[in-house]
């Protein structure tokens, strides 16, 4: 009997190093990103992982252990990675690149770690993107070490938006942390009474500044807005106690409680005053929109890391399981493989693998969505500014037209090259609001996206990396701190806005034209890749994604057995499994991406040169892998939802021209997995002969 | 009197020690394992020079530092990612392989031919640094033949500290047997001094020490040009790891006395 998998194809040798990762995450060239990552592994492996080892978890205190490593990021450029060279940093340009790296770097070894290094991102990221440009630089260069012979304290920030129950959670619309004017005096500038409390608030036990969100208790006020508070000044500022977690330990949390005398010129991107009133020029949702947009997806590159660095480890405990006992002679396959004898051992394995390579695939793309991003949103705020253009509906109006140019340019792009117009292409990319509109479509689908995915379903294939370990995933000696790994995932899942708030999210966005536009270009690029290229599921993928096309159009359309409207804001139970599903399908996606970016470049790099068909082949396979169950998650979903809110027996209540379309589509569907398991039995070959390093280079 | 000096230190990349280092026939030679493939690190030893070097030219204004690598120029490039943040110095780049199984004669030609092409070097000011051993070939011969194709006849080996005396003049202090230290008076450059692992602890990574360093990283890169080793000069007859072997463990808390029982015992068995 023949056997497809027979034929002998390269197998990975060793398992990706830095050479492969630059590549697929694209900073192959970016000199500066390699050297912060060196600086901040070099922190995570040495310092970071002894704290873990030496117990540091156990304690909600902040210890003078843990305060050495805010020294050991300022010495290392962590902390100035987010500066820009003329406020003391060294990277020019936009940092959400280089700050998912910084994020993924430490949490490979501890989240807990990565997120007191990037909680002063988050407290300065209301000034960075929304702050008066005197604010901008007083906060921006405050917090960067000081240099040799430099007399100043670094400021270190905290972002304060959570507040005790009932308020500020996931509805970050209901504020009770109130602003009021103390005493304006003419022709001075006004002082504000600020009161707020907050709940969970992250680097606070040593905080010297704070970007507290609050609402008015004042008619005097327009709006609610950020602002900041700082340590010194007139009245409380109580860090109070520290927050009892269970999870990332080595950062520091507390419940703080505000009473304080400001000047207004500490409203987060200044104020206007018309008819005696202060109108802050952002309110705190505009401002707080613009942070997390960003700072969401280093919250996802966590998960992603802990994914990824358990593979080490498990192989090693897999592969030495026997080694010692009597049946276990060197040279045996039970000496040489262990555990990986077994075949689900080396499936469940891929899994995980899977998993964290299309969340890292995903993170990193939205990370550099936003470097993207990030001049086009700069270059129209200036213009809004500038033309002053301000609320939801004059903003519309702007983009009407540019909404049309994106339209007709993702519709030239989805042609092939030899037809496209280069002029009309030229004029169109020149043009930055459609370019605005083109990069905001996806920037406001893949970062929600990543932040839901990676960590959710990352959390819950963390506990499978556990599983793989047996009895010593559970202990506090596991290499790799696995168990730590997964409980921290439910934080990563939870801060920064939990899974439901990126449904919510999504719900909106991924029902864009402009998106939805784009969808379909993806859907016919998988299908050209899949006719030259059959052995990466691009066919799997593409099929599933016209699925899901097809039931976000009819969801959006139909009406349930009852006449109610299926897709809708309150229909959570539509809306947000469509949600996840869509997230399965753009990591799935981002992986065969960035497996063809590996095998296109990859030649350029000699080192690679002898590796590379090797790493080609079972990128290639982990992308069928992973699409196969992307394609799973799409079928059950959509088929859910749309023969789900039929009457019973009813089915036919779906006109029947939709029944048969839906019926056709996911035939297609399952007809594409073809191939998929050999794919990944190709895989599970590989991951028992990869070579992997004698001892983890971290210690336990 | 404080003198500005130019040192050279030689050294180049060895493969990550945690790595497993598996012995094969390749198609020109011994070779490891999937050696391409492993990530590497500085030879620690040549670390140390390095180091030592960086800190000779902070207390000695006006001193220049040149690492002078021999090595896959890929592979170079990506080690210099984490060693150029540690320290400043110009780079110079000589594209070649860096096995354990060359020639060291051939090397220390290459090196010193290298080291005779740095433009504005002052030979009057010169200190040659490197390992005295290799973590990858552990001869410690190659620093001698550097030395002596510069015609350089003051050679400190195993050497763990240099001080500049107030007179110009250098003492050295080199490892002899039986834990004991040979302390030297040299009256000056020219030297070559192969290190042990001198006093310094290795300096953190700082991403803008490396930023700065890169300007002249990537163009010597650039232009690195193939290194001509002839690789005749040796044939290896069979090449296999040694027979007596420690298997790596991992314990936790040991002191220091039980580390030092047991590979007394190790070697006593
Ligand atoms: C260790 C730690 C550090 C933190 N650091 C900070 C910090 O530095 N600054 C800061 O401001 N905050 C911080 N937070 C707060 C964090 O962002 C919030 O806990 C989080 O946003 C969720 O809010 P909540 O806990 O009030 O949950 P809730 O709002 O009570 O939500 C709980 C659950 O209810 C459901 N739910 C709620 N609303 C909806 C809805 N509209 N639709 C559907 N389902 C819904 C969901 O299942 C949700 O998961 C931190 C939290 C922790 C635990």
């Amino acid at each position: 009997m023949s056997n497809i998998n027979t034929e002998k194809t390269a197998l990975m040798s060793t398992l990706p190093g830095d050479d492969v990762r630059q590549i697929m995450w694209r900073f192959a060239d970016r000199y500066e990103h390699q050297m912060v990552v060196q600086a901040t592994r070099s922190v995570a492996r040495g310092m970071v992982a002894r704290l873990v080892a030496d117990k540091q978890r156990h304690t909600h205190d902040w210890t003078p252990q843990k305060q050495e490593m805010l020294k050991a990021f300022d010495e290392a450029g962590v902390t100035a990675a987010f500066m820009e060279p003329d406020q003391g940093g060294y990277i020019t340009g936009p940092k959400n690149l280089v700050l998912a790296l910084v994020a993924f770097e430490l949490a490979w070894v501890d989240a807990g770690a990565a997120t007191a290094s990037l909680a002063n991102n988050l407290a300065l990221e209301p000034i960075h993107e929304k702050g008066t440009p005197e604010q901008i630089h007083h906060y921006m260069s405050g917090c960067v070490p000081p240099k040799p012979g430099e007399k100043r304290e670094i400021l270190r920030g905290s972002f304060a938006l959570t507040e005790p129950l009932p308020y500020v959670g996931v509805d970050a619309g209901m504020l009770s942390g109130k602003i009021r004017i103390a005493e304006w005096k003419e022709g001075k500038e006004p002082i504000i009474q600020v009161e707020k409390r907050g709940r969970f608030i992250t680097n606070m036990g040593y905080a010297t500044f704070v970007t507290a969100a609050v609402d008015t208790d004042d008619p005097r006020i327009k709006s609610s807005c950020m602002v900041i508070l700082e340590k010194g000044d007139q009245g409380i500022y109580d860090p109070g106690a520290p927050t009892l977690k269970l999870v990332h330990q080595l950062s520091c949390t507390h419940d703080p409680i505000f009473n304080l005398k400001i000047p207004a010129s500490r409203i987060i991107g200044g104020y206007t005053i018309k008819d005696g009133v202060i109108i802050p020029n952002y309110n705190h949702n505009e401002v707080i929109e613009a942070v997390f947009r960003r700072t969401r997806v280093t919250v996802a590159m966590m998960t992603t890391a802990k994914l990824l660095s358990a593979i080490e480890p498990v192989i090693r405990y897999q592969r030495t399981r026997y080694r010692g006992g009597e049946a276990a002679k060197p040279g045996t396959p039970r000496y040489d493989l262990g555990i990986q004898q077994k075949e689900d051992a080396q499936h469940r394995l891929l899994d995980v693998w899977a998993t964290g390579e299309a969340s890292a695939s995903l993170g990193f793309e939205a990370a550099r969505l936003f470097d993207e991003f990030d001049p086009l949103e700069k270059q129209k705020d200036a213009m809004f500014l500038k033309d002053g253009i301000k609320g939801p509906r004059a903003q519309m109006k702007v983009f009407a037209e540019p909404r049309k140019r994106a339209l007709e340019y993702i519709e030239i792009m989805g042609k092939p090259e030899a037809q496209r117009d280069a002029k009309r292409v030229q004029d169109l990319e020149n043009d930055f609001l459609t370019m605005y509109v083109v990069k905001e479509s996806l920037a406001d689908v893949f970062c929600p996206a990543c932040k839901l995915w990676n960590t959710g379903y990352g959390a819950t294939m963390m506990r499978e990396a556990v599983s793989l370990m047996g009895g010593y995933g559970i202990t506090e000696d596991c290499p790799g701190f696995l168990t730590q790994k997964w409980s921290d995932a439910q934080l990563e899942a939870t801060y920064e806005g939990p899974e439901c708030v990126q449904r919510r999210q999504m719900s909106l966005t991924m029902v864009s034209d402009v998106f939805l536009a784009q969808f379909k270009n993806w859907i016919k690029d998988l299908r050209a890749l899949d006719a030259k290229k059959p052995g990466m599921g691009a066919g799997t993928l593409a099929s599933a994604m016209e699925l899901w096309l097809w039931s976000i159009e009819y969801l959006q359309n139909a009406k349930d057995a009852n006449g109610k409207t299926l897709y809708a804001g309150q229909r959570q139970g539509v809306t947000f499994p469509m949600a996840d599903a869509l997230a399965w399908l753009l990591g799935s996606r981002q992986l065969i991406l960035d497996t063809l970016e590996l095998e296109r470049k990859g030649p350029e790099n000699s080192v690679l040169a002898e590796g590379l068909t090797g790493f080609v082949n079972f990128y290639s396979d982990l992308s069928y892998l992973q699409a196969a169950r992307a394609a799973g998650e799409v079928g059950k979903v959509c088929a859910e939802l749309v023969y789900g809110y039929q009457a019973k027996g009813a089915t036919c209540a779906l006109p029947n021209a939709a029944i048969k379309t839906f019926a056709e589509l996911r035939s297609k569907l399952d007809g594409s997995l073809a191939g998929a398991r050999l794919a990944k039995d190709r895989a599970a070959e590989a991951v028992t002969q990869v070579m992997i390093p004698e001892a983890l280079d971290y210690p336990l | 009197m404080t003198t500005a000096f130019n040192i050279v230190v030689c050294g180049s990349l060895v493969p990550d020690p945690l790595q497993t280092l598996e012995p094969i026939q390749g198609p020109t030679g011994p070779a490891l394992k999937n050696e391409m493939m492993l990530p590497s690190v500085l030879d620690p030893w040549a670390g140390h020079a390095l180091f030592e070097a960086a800190n000779l030219a902070k207390h000695h204004p006006g001193t220049k530092v040149y690492l002078v690598s021999l090595g896959p120029k890929a592979k170079l490039q990506q080690l210099m990612m984490t060693i150029a943040q540690k320290v400043p110095f110009e780079f110079v780049c000589l594209d070649g392989p860096a096995s354990g199984f060359l020639d060291s004669r051939e090397v220390a030609k290459a090196l010193a031919s290298a080291i005779e092409k740095i433009p504005g070097l002052d030979k009057t000011k010169l200190l040659v640094f490197g390992g005295y051993s290799s973590a990858s070939r552990d001869a410690g011969t190659t620093m001698q033949m550097i030395a002596e194709q510069l015609g350089i006849s003051d050679v400190f080996l195993g050497a763990d500290e240099l001080k500049v005396q107030p007179d110009g003049s250098f003492r050295i202090m080199e490892r002899i047997e039986g834990g004991q230290y040979q302390i030297s008076s040299c009256a000056g450059a020219p030297i070559v001094i192969g290190w042990a692992t001198g006093n310094l602890p290795e300096p953190p990574n700082n991403p803008q020490v490396g930023m700065a360093n890169m300007r002249t990283i990537m163009p010597a890169l650039q232009k690195a040009q193939p290194a001509a080793l002839k690789t005749d000069g040796i044939q290896y007859a069979s090449v296999q790891l040694p027979q007596q072997q420690r298997q790596t463990k991992i314990v936790k808390d040991t002191p220091v006395e039980e580390i030092a029982k047991e590979i007394v015992a190790w070697i006593r068995s």
